[in-house]
Formats: structure tokens, sequence, C-alpha cells
């Protein structure tokens, strides 16, 4: 698809083409016939009508938006050039969460009709990229495998909430689904090669044809597997296996004979092909696969018997799969009856075919052009434009490579059912490493051979890929000694093959290894996870202390109802209408304002869960939670795109996409939360956040938080101001019957508080900050005293009013006056006279050796030895240290300065108090 | 001494000496931990609660311990911790990671040293971390993926806590502090500091953030108690190999052999008087130690009042015992310029001008010194900073009329004067004489 890529960088010229006709007079539009796009500097012209496929540019260069072009329209002067079209999604432009409903790996070139209605399908006419061709296929119908470059399939559409089957009359009303004739000569300067649809031709039409007779005879087989569709039955496994992994070995043998006989496109093909070539074989073609599937462990040997006879045949076939067997589809049923048969028993032996045959359709781009070209070059064979560089290698390298990825396509296919991960990045990167523990699980509950198999493959995989090969001799002759005569046969075509593979092996690991670099950007940091479970509370007075710590979310927010409602509204709105907007939100710490909007947000999920209001993307960023306020672009693209790049690029890339009208954008909410630490001098961030959601095309919802209501006449020079708007909200400290009310609620009728002592400390709490995180910190701390202070920890009884005064104490009580009561009799005495030498001077400020002096004086009067002056010095450092004096630089020696940090009354009071 | 002809030793008395060298200067060098921290059980009760409650139910909280240097947080931190690893259930369940404000002075080294304490570098392999940001994001990341109940907690213990509080943003702490009230890994932030206005210097939203739990670690020691934990210092621990030193160690530190002292009792009250820490009392003690050998086998009163006389003595008194009689005199002329001006600063000439009336006055002893001279014996006193120049472009002006203060006080000049040896008399008299 780099072809696009190139496109790009070309002028492009549009010229309307044909009759101009007038469809609505009130808005003068005039519709056009066609459209003729040429490139700047090339003679070719290409012809775009109503009812081709076309490819708009997008955000993403290789992967253009897909539409179906139903009309050109302009005004009067024939320079508006604009389109109405029929929009078609890729997988990847399918919102992550929701890409599981798939509920099957998406093949590399599948698109779905698109029925929302949140995307505008009026489109610019000169973002037209050029025209594609789009097949459909039946719903029941496997991909045609051997496809192109530049053919897309759709099968399903997509209404922003499930993939359906498609109706293939939206597909047929018009005239231009048929193999498109006028475009493809006209295609632009590097259009594929000509011959491409004419080899792709009979392969697809042959194979819609047989179908039902396959489904029936599949049915025959085994009703389960046969009656369902490709998609759901693999969802079927993968739950099965999931459940499994509780169960007996037993079970997951059979959810694995399902899958991997059942499963791939690939039998069914062999099916269809068999069927549709010789008809009088039928039965014993049924029987083979009956006793394939149903009594696997009985005909193990039998097969590998009747195997051992084309055994040559049988590991070259398996190894080049699907495209081969297609490409050699000769009439002559005799020759491949024992192929078929060995790919087969190799897809239940090894789970390699379903391993191959699916990663065609697996996540990274680079890794799935990888192999769908792998697969289409033995069968298509001319592709000229191909590097010539990995072609040797590949047709060797599929099959290592195919039987590693079995393994771990199950786990794939587990971890994404039980929505485990959300990234197909992360899945492709991290199955290198994660995946082969589930797998081998797989893989130990089915025959022994496979087993030792699995093994060598760990080991394999620990020691590295030089030590794999000479490593594996003597396991194998182990292998050999100890299996029976009948299983050497079998062993030893193994062992052949596994040597052939094992030579393959090393080549192919090391481009394999280049694909998942470790790099910051892929890698999954996690604390490590701790062997012993946490406890769960045991009593009363612990369960309230998990309720009341701040991290616990509670079920609802109390006390902010009205601020939820107005968030709610506002965001809710902007994303029903498709518009931007800005809102700012102030508050004192520990108000409420970023679990209230959390709660907006999570409520808002829900609602368009529920398909009451479109669907929408939430972005938090957190201006502390980063180190530079342009770090905002970079975690702000990367939470949109999961891209990493530098600031300034960010800044670009978000720029372009907020501001072109690109189609099929869902609502961006983004929640900036400490804003006043966005601030630069030029303020250009501040001023970016608040631009996008102006835009037109944006439809970016930005909601940010700070600290102090008028931050924006503070700090923000007038243009920032301006585009922040007037829609603003100020969360008040809460009064002591909200808390109260927080804290009701959040112990949600576990009895553990006096009322009197709640009441206590939510007055308190109020009359200073109203931080409920205070309160609720306080509480915690009164129940942990409540604990201590009874004799025997399992009758601990109610938190009282000596519980929360004591904890009240502690937080709030200074500690000065007690540090001054705890210091040594010269620190008090240095003390005392820091305040003689004050008032002798009537300033608030004196010198070390004025104080010195009084300090001599004063100890002389108490009857102490006085001390020398490095002593005295160390005595004033020491206060200096615990902030009781304020001091200047300490090599200032006797001519430091003085400061108290404390008020002379309270240094009075603790020091009577000590004397009394 | 006696004790040596007691012979039933079962080691020789040089080898019982330099066990109990080894064993004391371990104690006094802060090398191990005590069994037990002294006169804090209820601090040692709360914090022990605390983080076994990280360590058991992946509860997050942060504390400050508070208290003056020397006041024993490091030493409570450290014997909480040893306790809460010796329970079997917490042993490999804990990730304590330590930070010093003095190391880790700023986010970025301090991330660094977070990511490599919690081993998480292997994550990504060798690579080297490329920015701050991403660093940070890396950080968060793996915070944020844990949960309560199965991520192991982190133990944050950030020594010099208010240098933290100086970082930019207080990002770091912000972080902290942040993921401890908020349902991730879990995590405990335990600050150590000695300043008591440490709240004060946290930005309002980190504030907002700590939970407000202090420990404050202030001795309200006795006299009485200081003794004891004097004698519990120097006292041989019971699993000594020489039962028989062992005993005769301990007796001779009983409370009658201190007490038949008065002298001692006095050095010791003083010290007390001075300091209560542990760290002052160490450095006593430590210097007693010292004087004990083969030939001395127990520690006798005189050697803590020779000790006490080490301590207590002023730093700027031997310089002044080595000064000529020169440099002295120009003292004594600053001296009574500060009496005269009352302590308003002087330059040289005033000094040199003082010192020529001396001379034609009173002097006897001391001849007339070139100028040059006294402006080198003036420049010896201020690289000994006796003096200091008060304004800071000394290049600006003439080094004769630089003004200059004296960093001594009255007593100090006539202490050394005292113990001057062979000191001239007139100067002597010049110097006790109200003026000039």
């Amino acid at each position: 698809m780099v072809r696009y890529f190139t496109r790009l960088r070309m002028r492009r010229i549009y010229k309307w083409g044909g009759r101009p006709y007038i469809f609505d007079r009130k808005l003068k539009s005039y519709g056009f016939e066609y459209l003729n796009m040429s490139v700047e500097g090339q003679e070719a012209v290409t012809t775009v009508t109503p009812g081709q496929y076309i490819l708009i540019e997008g955000n993403d260069d290789e992967y253009p938006f897909v539409a179906k072009l139903l009309k050109f329209f302009g005004d009067e002067s024939h320079k508006q050039k604009k389109a109405l079209v029929q929009w078609f999604l890729r997988l990847s432009e399918v919102p992550q969460n929701k890409k599981l409903l798939l509920g099957r790996s998406p093949h590399p070139q599948e698109i779905f009709y698109y029925l929302g209605r949140a995307c505008d399908n009026e489109i610019n006419a000169e973002s037209i990229l050029g025209t594609v061709d789009v097949q459909h296929v039946p719903e029941d119908t496997p991909f045609p495998e051997p496809g192109t470059k530049d053919t897309l399939y759709v099968k399903l559409s997509w209404d922003t909430k499930a993939f359906n089957v498609l109706d293939p009359v939206l597909m047929q009303d018009t005239p231009a689904s048929t193999p498109p004739k006028p475009a493809l000569p006209l295609f632009p300067p590097c259009a594929s090669p000509t011959a491409t649809p004419v080899s792709r031709g009979p392969v697809r039409r042959a194979l819609p044809t047989p179908d039902p007779t396959v489904m029936r005879r599949a049915g025959s087989v085994s009703d389960t597997r046969a009656t369902m569709s490709a998609g759901k039955r693999s969802t079927l496994e993968a739950e099965s296996i999931h459940s499994a992994s509780k169960l007996s070995a037993s079970k997951i043998l059979s959810a694995k004979r399902r899958g991997s006989a059942a499963d791939t496109p690939g039998v069914r093909k062999k099916l269809q092909l068999s069927i549709g070539a010789s008809p009088g074989k039928k039965m014993t073609r049924a029987d083979v696969l009956c006793e394939l599937l149903d009594e696997e462990m009985e005909s193990e040997k039998v097969i590998s018997l009747k195997l051992s006879s084309s055994v040559s045949h049988s590991l070259q076939h398996g190894c080049s799969l699907s495209p081969m067997r297609s490409g050699c589809k000769t009439p002559n049923g005799q020759r491949r009856f024992p192929w078929k048969l060995s790919s087969i028993s190799l897809d239940r032996l090894s789970p390699t075919a379903l391993g191959e045959q699916d990663l065609s359709r697996a996540t990274t781009p680079s890794r799935r052009k990888e192999s769908a070209m792998a697969i289409r070059k033995p069968a298509l064979g001319v592709l000229a434009e191909e590097d010539s560089e990995d072609s040797p290698m590949q047709p060797i390298a599929l099959t290592p490579r195919s039987k590693r990825k079995s393994a771990q396509l199950v786990s794939l296919r587990i971890r994404k059912q039980l929505n485990l991960l959300d990234n197909t990045q992360e899945l492709i990167s991290d199955g290198d490493d994660d995946c082969f523990v589930p797998s081998k699980k797989d893989l130990q509950s089915s025959s022994d051979e496979e087993k030792t198999d699995s093994e060598e493959e760990t080991r394999g995989r620990n020691c590295k890929t030089s030590v794999r090969t000479p490593c594996k001799t003597p396991s194998k002759k182990k292998d050999l000694q100890s299996s029976s005569d009948s299983e050497e046969e079998t062993m030893v075509r193994k062992t052949r093959g596994r040597n052939g593979k094992a030579s393959a092996r090393t080549p192919c690991k090391t481009p394999s290894k280049k694909v998942t670099p470790s790099t910051p950007r892929h890698a999954t940091p996690s604390i490590p996870s701790r062997t012993v479970p946490a406890r769960q509370p045991g009593n009363i007075l612990e369960e309230a202390r998990a309720r009341l710590h701040v991290s616990s979310v509670p079920e609802s927010l109390p006390c902010r109802e009205q601020e939820f409602q107005d968030i709610y509204n506002f965001v809710e709105s902007k994303v029903m209408d498709g518009t931007g907007g800005c809102m700012y939100i102030s508050g004192v710490p520990g108000t409420g304002k970023t679990a209230t909007i959390h709660e907006v947000i999570r409520c808002l999920q829900h609602a368009s869960d529920m398909d009451e209001i479109p669907t929408f993307r939430f972005i938090e960023i957190n201006g502390m939670k980063m180190t530079d306020p342009h770090q905002a672009y970079v975690q702000i693209l990367q939470k949109l795109t999961d891209q990493k790049v530098t600031a300034d690029h960010a800044a670009a890339l978000l720029e372009k996409r907020f501001s072109n009208p690109a189609p099929k954008k869902e609502t961006t909410v983004l929640l900036v939360d400490e804003l006043d630490l966005l601030w630069t001098r030029k303020q250009n961030v501040m001023y970016n956040l608040f631009d996008w959601p102006t835009r037109r095309h944006a439809r970016l919802v930005v909601l940010t938080i700070a600290n102090t209501m008028d931050l924006p006449e503070r700090i923000m020079i007038n243009r920032v101001a301006s585009r922040l708007g007037l829609t603003r909200m100020s969360f008040q400290p809460y009064s002591f019957k909200q808390l109260q009310q927080i804290i009701t609620s959040r112990l949600n009728k576990v009895k553990a508080f006096e009322e009197d002592a709640l009441q206590l400390v939510s007055r308190k709490v109020a009359a200073l900050s109203g931080d409920a995180r205070r309160c609720l910190d306080i509480c915690r701390r009164a129940t942990e005293i409540c604990e201590h202070s009874t004799s025997h920890p399992s009758s601990a009884g109610l938190v009282r009013m000596n519980h929360v005064m004591e904890a009240l104490d502690e937080m709030f009580s200074s500690s000065y006056i007690t540090a001054i009561r705890c210091a040594s009799l010269q620190e008090q005495l240095f003390l005392r006279a820091v305040i003689a030498e004050f008032r002798r001077l009537g300033l608030e400020e004196a010198t070390f050796q004025q104080v010195f002096v009084q300090h001599r004086a004063l100890s002389r009067v108490e009857g102490l030895q006085p001390i020398s002056v490095s002593e005295g010095l160390a005595v004033c450092q020491r206060l200096g240290a615990c902030r009781l004096l304020l001091l200047e630089a300490s090599r200032l020696d006797m001519l430091q300065r003085v400061r108290l940090n404390v008020s002379q009354d309270d240094v009075l009071y603790a020091l009577k108090a000590v004397r009394d | 001494m006696s004790k040596r002809k007691v012979k039933e030793t079962h080691m020789p008395v040089g080898e019982c000496i330099s066990q109990v060298q080894m064993i004391l200067r371990e104690r006094f060098c802060h090398q191990r931990l005590p069994e037990k921290p002294v006169g804090m059980e209820s601090q040692h009760k709360h914090l022990l609660e605390l983080l076994r409650r990280t360590a058991v139910h992946g509860e997050s909280n942060s504390v400050l311990i508070v208290g003056p240097r020397g006041s024993g947080k490091t030493m409570l931190l450290n014997c909480v911790l040893r306790e809460l690893l010796e329970v079997k259930d917490v042993n490999k369940n804990v990730l304590p990671v330590h930070l010093n404000g003095l190391l880790q002075t700023d986010d970025r080294i301090a991330l660094k040293e977070i990511t490599r304490q919690l081993n998480l570098e292997n994550v990504v392999g060798d690579k080297v971390f490329g920015s701050f940001a991403e660093n940070l994001a890396f950080l968060l990341e793996a915070l944020k993926k844990g949960d309560r109940s199965s991520s192991r907690p982190v133990l944050f213990i950030l020594d010099e806590f208010d240098l933290f509080a100086h970082h930019k943003n207080q990002t770091l702490l912000y972080n902290l502090l942040d993921v401890s009230q908020s349902a991730q890994a879990p995590v405990a932030v335990i600050g150590l500091t000695c300043r008591l206005d440490v709240l004060e210097l946290l930005e309002k939203r980190v504030k907002s953030r700590f939970s407000h739990r202090q420990i404050h670690l202030l001795s309200s020691l006795s006299f009485i108690q200081y003794l004891d934990n004097v004698r519990s210092q120097l006292s041989l621990p019971q699993d000594f190999p020489d039962t028989n030193f062992y005993d005769e160690w301990n007796d001779g530190i009983k409370v009658r052999h201190f007490s038949s002292y008065p002298q001692l009792v006095d050095v010791l009250q003083r010290h007390y008087n001075s300091s209560k820490d542990f760290r002052s009392l160490h450095l006593l003690l430590m210097l007693a130690l010292s004087r004990v050998s083969a030939s001395k086998p127990a520690i006798k009163p005189t050697d803590l009042l020779e000790a006490s006389r080490v301590c207590m003595v002023d730093s700027k008194a031997n310089i002044l015992h080595g000064l000529s009689i020169l440099e002295l005199c120009l003292i004594i002329a600053m001296k009574h310029l500060n009496d005269i001006y009352e302590g308003e600063p002087f330059n040289f000439q005033m000094v040199h001008n003082e010192f020529k009336k001396f001379l034609q006055r009173k002097s006897h002893s001391i001849h007339n010194f070139d100028k040059p001279v006294v402006i080198k014996a003036f420049e010896h006193l201020q690289q000994l900073e006796l003096i200091k120049s008060m304004d800071s472009s000394t290049a600006k002006i003439q080094k004769e009329y630089q003004l200059m203060k004296l960093l001594l006080d009255h007593s100090q000049i006539m202490e050394a004067l005292q113990k001057y040896p062979q000191c001239p008399t007139d100067v002597k008299q010049w110097a006790m004489s109200a003026f000039g």
C-alpha cells in the first residue's frame, strides 16, 4: 500500500467532467457526471464516476479512507467540488473497545459498510485519491485467499454498536459493483499489473458457488461446528478454552480439537475444491473428515501410518499451505487426496495451519503485510515489484514461524476474548514473551510428542536462536529410544521435519526479532505482583478504614449533584451535536472536581453503550504528571493514536488532525487537570488547547481544572482567555453537612462511628479547608486510634468522641510548642536569650553575637556554667535545623542573623509551662 | 588494677579489649541497630502498624517522621523495617525504595533511581532511558497498572523529605502522593525530616494529597533516664564471650561508680543540658572508649572527664594560641575598636593606628613593625577567618581600607590571653584596660 504514500507527495489536479445539471435550485448546486483527476506532470487521467469505490485522503497515509461515491456536486462557480459518499470502515478505524465485537481476526483487506450517523457523508472532492476495487463477500463465504493488494472485501456492516451481516442489496444496487471496467486502465501511474484481476478471477468465481453444499456436507460431520460462521466459531472456541482452563484436561483437548480441525478456512476450502472437482469422491472424503475430527485419539496412529506413505509430500505441502493448493488445482483427484489428508492432519497434530491462516490477518501492519505477501507469493509468483531479497527466504521461513505463532495464536485469542489487551499493537509485541505460557499449557494437554516439542520450544526460546540447533539432537535421540516401533515412524517423520525446520529457524528468527524491539514504547512496565494475596478487612473498623480510604471509589458522589448535572449536560450536548467547546472548573483541592468529571464520563460512556448518545473518546492529561508543558501534546497524541513523537511534531500532527475536515471522527473529550501548570511564557499550549475546540471539524470538548477561580484573568493573555470562553464552574468547599454526608455514604451502613464524632470531624474540617481528603484521613486515623485503645482487637467498638479528638489533635496541633518543651535546657535558654535581645533591640532580628551575650548572662542567672561559643553555635544550629529559628548561612559564623520562626508568645508560653 | 589478677578469663585481656572496642564502636557509629528503639514505643507501634497494613492489606499510606537531628528517625524506621521484613507474609511482598534528598537533587535523578530500585528497567532491556518525560510516564504507567490486591506494595522512603519539596513543581511528591490516594499499586510514602514546618513547604495540591500523618520524635528524656542511657550504651551485651570480663566491665559502670564522682555527674549534666540526642552522647563515649587499652581495661570516670573536655573545647581557642604576638596585638586593637565603635566594622588603617598608639604609649617589649609586616599579619588573620571582610566587592577597594569585622567574642580573646604562653604583661594590661 506504499503507493498511496508516494502519491500524496504529488499535486493532483481535479476537473469536473460531463455536463452539469442543477439539482437544487434554491442552493444553486450543480451535479456532475464524473470527475477527472490527473497528477501534475503526468499524462494519465483518472475518471471517477459516481458508483465507484474511492479512496479518500485521511490521517493515515498508508490506509486512506474508503467510501463509495454517490454523487458529485458543486456550486455555480464550479470551483467548489463536493461529493456525497457512503463510508466504509477499516478495522483500524473502529474504536479500540469495539474491535473485539468482531469475534475473529479480520482479513487484512477487510472493510465494513458504515451504517452510523456520526460521520459527515459530504466530503471535499479534492481529497479523493483514486479508485479502489471493493468486493462483496457473502456472509458465510471465506475471504478469497490469493487477493491482490488493491481489492478490499466487505462482508459485514458496522453501525457503531455492532457488526452485522451486510445486506447484499446495499452493495448491489449500484452499477459499479461489478469488477471495475473503466477504472482500471485509467488507474494512476503506479497501478498494479493488469495480470492481477485475470489470475484472481476464476478463483473468486469458483468459490461462492459450492458454498451451500459444503455447509450441508460439513453439517453432516458435526452439527455444532458447521452451522456456525467462522467468526462465531472462534468466539465459542476461545470461550470454551477459557472456561476449560479451570476444568479438566480432556475438555481442553476437545476444545482444541474443535478449533484446530474446523476453524481454518483452508480446511473448508479444501472441502469445496474436492466437491467441485470430483463429486464421486465426496463420501470418502467426508468419511475421512469424520474420522479425523471425531476419533482423534485412536486415529492418530492410523493417520500417521497413512501419512508415512506420502511423507515427503505431506511435509512439503503442509508448509506451503492453501495458496499452493489453489495454484495446483488440477482435475487429478488421485493426487490431491493424500495431500489434503496430510495438511489436515498437520492441522490437527500441531496447530500450524491455524496459526498461519489467522496470522495473515493479524494486527500490526508490518507483520500483516509480510505474511500476506508470503502467502501470495507462491500463488501468484509473478509480482515483480516485490523485493527480491526476501523472496528466497519466505517459503522456508513460513513453516517455523507459523509453528511458533500457532502457539501464540491460541493464547492471543483467549486474551482478546478476555479483554486483557485493548491494543493490538501490544498484542504482537507481547506475543513473543508472554503468550507462551498459556499455549504451553494447551500443548501439554495433547499428545506426548507435542509436549516434548513444546518443551523444546521453550528451551530453545530461552537459550536464544543460535543454541537451538545443537541442543536439539540429544533430546531427539532420547525420544527415539523410548518410543515404540509404530510410533517410531511418526517420530522419524517428525524429527526429519523438525530438522528441516531447525535449519530454517535460525535465519527467520532474526527478522522477527526486529519486529518486536524492546523499546519503551511497547514496553508494559508493571510492579511485580505479590506472592501472598492482600488480606481482606477482618472487622468492622478495618472495613470502615478500607471504605474511608480516599482511593476507594464510592458508589455515587453525594453533594455534587448540581455540578454533576451541569457538566453532564454540557458534555452531552456537545457530543450529541458533534461540536466542540471549553469549560473551566475551579475549586480548592479536595472538593471533588476530578472525581465529578470522572463520574460524568462514566455515565456518558454508559449512555453511549446504551446507544443513547454517539460514541466519544475520553482523554485525560494532568499538568502535574508531565515534566514540561509541551509534553501535553505528546501525551494527547499518544492517547489518541498511540504514536510517540516529539513535542513539536505532536503539536503539528494534532493541529492537522483537529483542523482538517476529516470525516468519520468521533467526539473527543479532553480533561486537562492542573491547568495552571501548562502555563508557558508565550502560552501557546493553552492557546492551542482552547483554540482547537473552536475549529469547525475538531469535535473536541475540553474540560479544564485548576484551583483558582480567576486563573483565566490572572495568568492568561487576552486571546487565550477569550478562547476559553465563559463556561465556568466553581466547586465550593464542602460544608460540614456535606462532609458528614460524604462520610456516611462511604461508610454505607457500616456502623463504626458515633454520630457526634462524625459531626465533630466534619465541622472541624469544614471550618478549616473543606477538603474531603483531609476529612477522610482524619476518620481513618480515628479508627486506628480506636483499634489501639481497645485491649483486644476483636472487640473493637465504635469510634467515639475521644478517639476523634485525639486524631484531630495529632493532625492539627502545631508541633512547635511540644518541640520547645522537649528541647534541651541550653536550647530553651537560647530561645529566651533571643527574645530578650529582641526586646532590648526593639527589632525582630539580632546577630548571634548579640544573642550570645544575653545567653551568657541568662545562664549566670540560672546558675549554669556558661558554654563556649562553639557550643552556643551548635545549639543555635540545632534550633535552626528544625526551623524554630531562621538563620543565615552558617559561614557568617558569629555574625549570622537570627530570627524566630514562632511567635514570641508561643515560646514564652511553652517555656513557662516547662518551669511550672 | 586488681582485675587483671583474676585469672579465670577465657581470653587474654588484649583479645577482650579488642572485642569491646569492636562492639561499642559499632554501636556508637550507628553500624548496628539496637534491639529496641528506646523512648519511642508509641511511635514505633504506630509506624509498624501503618507499614504492616500497607504490606498485608495493600492499603496506601503516607506519613512523615519529624524530629530534630540525632533524635533517631532513621533508626526508628530501620528498626520497623527490620521487624516488618521478619514477618513471613511480608518478607517477599514489599519493595522498599530508598531515596535521599541530598543525593537525588532533582526529579530526573530521583526517577532514575526509583526505576533502578524497582528493577523496572529490565522491561525495556538494556535500553537507556531517553527523556525525563518518558521516564516519568513510564513509572506512572507502571504504578497505574498495579492494583490494591495483586501488586506488591512499594515503600518509598524519602530521607531529607524537605529537600524534595524544593524540586520543580514538586512533581515527584505530587505523583507519589497521588498514587497513594488513588486506586493504583499500593504504596507507602515515608518522609523523614528534621524541619517542623515541612508541611508549609508543600504546594497546596500536594498538601491536600498528603494524609497529614506525622510522627514526631521529640525526646522528653529526664536526666536520670539520660544517665541510664549512658550506662546501657556502655554496657556489654549478654553474649559477650568472656563472662568474667563481662561482669567486671558492667560492674565498672554501675551507678555507685558514677555517683561517687560528683565531677562526672556534673559533666554529664552539662552534656545533657546542651543536647539530649544520641549523636553527641556517642561522640563523648567514643572519645572515652578510645582511651581504653590492654593496660587500662576499663572506662574510668577520668576518661569521661577528659573526653568531655575535648568535646567542650572552643574551636577557636587553639587557633588563638598559635598566633604570633603581633597578630595577637592586632586582635586586641580590634577588640578595643569594637568597644569604642560598638561593633561597627573597621579597616586595616584604623587597626594599625590603634596598634601604633599602643606602641608609642605603653609598649616596652614590642618593637615597631614595618607597615608591610603588619599588613601581612592582618592578611593572615583574614585567612584564618578570625576577621571577615564586610563588603563583597573586594577588588575595588584598597586592602588597607576594606571594612572588616572581628569573628571573636570578648570572652574568647581574654581566655586566649590567659593561656597564651609567655604573653608580655604590657600586652595583657593593654587588653584588660577599658579603652585603648
